[in-house]
């Protein structure tokens, strides 16, 4: 019974708590790029949780194999073989979505948020754990990019899913889904999901914590603080 | 080479950095752009890294497409093969800049780990053979000043918008947009002034 509430657990912190997107702010290139539809956010997340899912599995049966010293390319490898398979799925299955969703279908390999999620939890855990955390992350990442995807599309075409909804009721403001809507629409969700959460205020700078080259990025910071004491 | 050929060159040059830019148009390497841009000297540092590494990431992941995997019938290979290379080139460069090049190293060292997952680079070099796909003309020259105008686009775009950054430390913000939301909202300013540029380089060709 226990367990249970702690599968739970696993599965809702990565929707509401540690939301990737909007609290540890990870995946932004992706969310940012393919939100200019509700439909577009749908498959990007789908396609991203299908290799989140996958390769916590993998990463976490072969935790014990892999020596720590490679571990990184190990996780890239394992990463780029699930995107591989993704990849060629979309374009058999789905080749409008594959043109929209463009050159972010392969770069679902660099998305922080994976490599991230085997960083931190599916190196370290056991596979039924590190599958629900994929899917709970997985879930928060397409919810946070369909909030993105349909406030962007109402406001920058006028519609949701494709429906039209504004018609006649005010002008598409096409700002929207051009480039600068995309950081100003994020700057504004973050700002809000900062305002509602407990700490009542939005994150300092991108999830460095959970990334896993944060020992070398610290590096960076400590430059800064020289800089600035000098 | 002839004035048509070297024209086409500065106008691929000139589209990299001010139409396509990669962080304000493309919303490729936003991480570094959010991330390493509190102060100007760091931001150069990062871009210029990224730079060096798109270009060299290109040259070689190009030939190593077209000769190798496609003739074989392994195109699909594709990602699982450039963030391969990408993470060897990146480890071979640290290696070889701490041995033959300490000065070098200890100003862009610190960036190189960071450059493997750095989607940026692995972007560019996808995205050049897209172009070659689409234009047969767009070959390996084409493809290198493209990723070389990528990196200097990057670079441009860091420093303007270390720039505005340092101007925002000084500013009276509300509570709730503190930190990111303000920066993102700057950086959507930034992205505003760069689609001024629509159009220009289509002049040009």
């Amino acid at each position: 019974m226990e367990e249970k509430r702690g599968l739970w657990g696993e599965f809702t912190k990565g929707i509401i708590k540690e939301n990737p997107v909007l609290r540890l702010i990870l995946g932004c290139c992706a969310t940012l790029a393919v939100t200019t539809a509700a439909s577009n956010a749908i498959g990007m997340g789908a396609a991203t949780t299908f290799v989140l899912v996958c390769s916590n599995a993998a990463i976490s049966l072969l935790r014990n194999v892999i020596p720590n010293k490679v571990r990184i390319p190990a996780f890239i490898t394992i990463i780029a073989g699930f995107v591989t398979v993704v990849q060629l799925f979309i374009k058999a299955f789905s080749p409008a979505l594959d043109t929209a969703l463009g050159v972010f279908l392969p770069l679902i390999v660099v998305n922080c948020i994976i490599l991230g999620r085997a960083e931190m939890f599916a190196s370290k855990n056991k596979v039924l754990p590190s599958i629900i955390d994929g899917l709970g992350m997985g879930v928060g990442f397409t919810a946070a990019m369909l909030a993105m995807g349909i406030v962007r599309e109402l406001l920058g075409a006028g519609t949701v899913f494709g429906l039209p909804v504004l018609s006649g009721f005010m002008e598409p403001i096409i700002i929207f889904l051009l480039p600068p809507g995309g950081f100003f629409v994020f700057g504004m969700l973050i700002a809000l999901a900062g305002k509602l959460s407990k700490e009542g205020r939005a994150p300092e700078a991108t999830g460095c914590a959970n990334c896993p080259l944060a020992a070398s990025c610290s590096k960076i910071n400590e430059k800064e603080g020289k800089g600035a004491a000098e | 080479m002839d004035a048509q050929a070297v024209k086409t060159l500065v106008a691929i040059f000139l589209a990299a950095i001010l139409t396509e830019n990669y962080v304000l148009n493309k919303f490729l390497g936003i991480c570094p752009f959010l991330g390493v841009s509190k102060k100007l000297d760091t931001a150069f540092g990062m871009s210029c890294a990224v730079t060096v590494v798109m270009v060299i990431a290109t040259a070689v992941t190009w030939p190593l497409y077209t000769y190798l995997l496609v003739p074989q019938g392994l195109g699909y290979l594709q990602t699982i093969v450039f963030i391969l290379v990408i993470a060897a080139l990146v480890q071979l460069l640290e290696t070889v800049l701490r041995k033959y090049m300490p000065p070098l190293y200890s100003a862009l060292g610190i960036y190189l780990p960071l450059i493997t997952t750095n989607c940026a680079v692995l972007g560019v070099t996808m995205l050049v053979l897209e172009k070659g796909a689409a234009d047969p003309s767009f070959g390996y020259v084409q493809s290198l000043v493209n990723a070389f105008g990528s990196g200097i686009g990057f670079l441009v775009a860091m420093i303007l918008f270390a720039g505005v950054r340092e101007r925002l430390e000084d500013c009276d913000i509300p509570e709730t947009f503190q930190g990111l939301p303000i920066t993102l909202v700057a950086a959507s300013l930034v992205a505003v002034s760069f689609l001024g540029f629509n159009g220009l380089v289509d002049r040009l060709m």
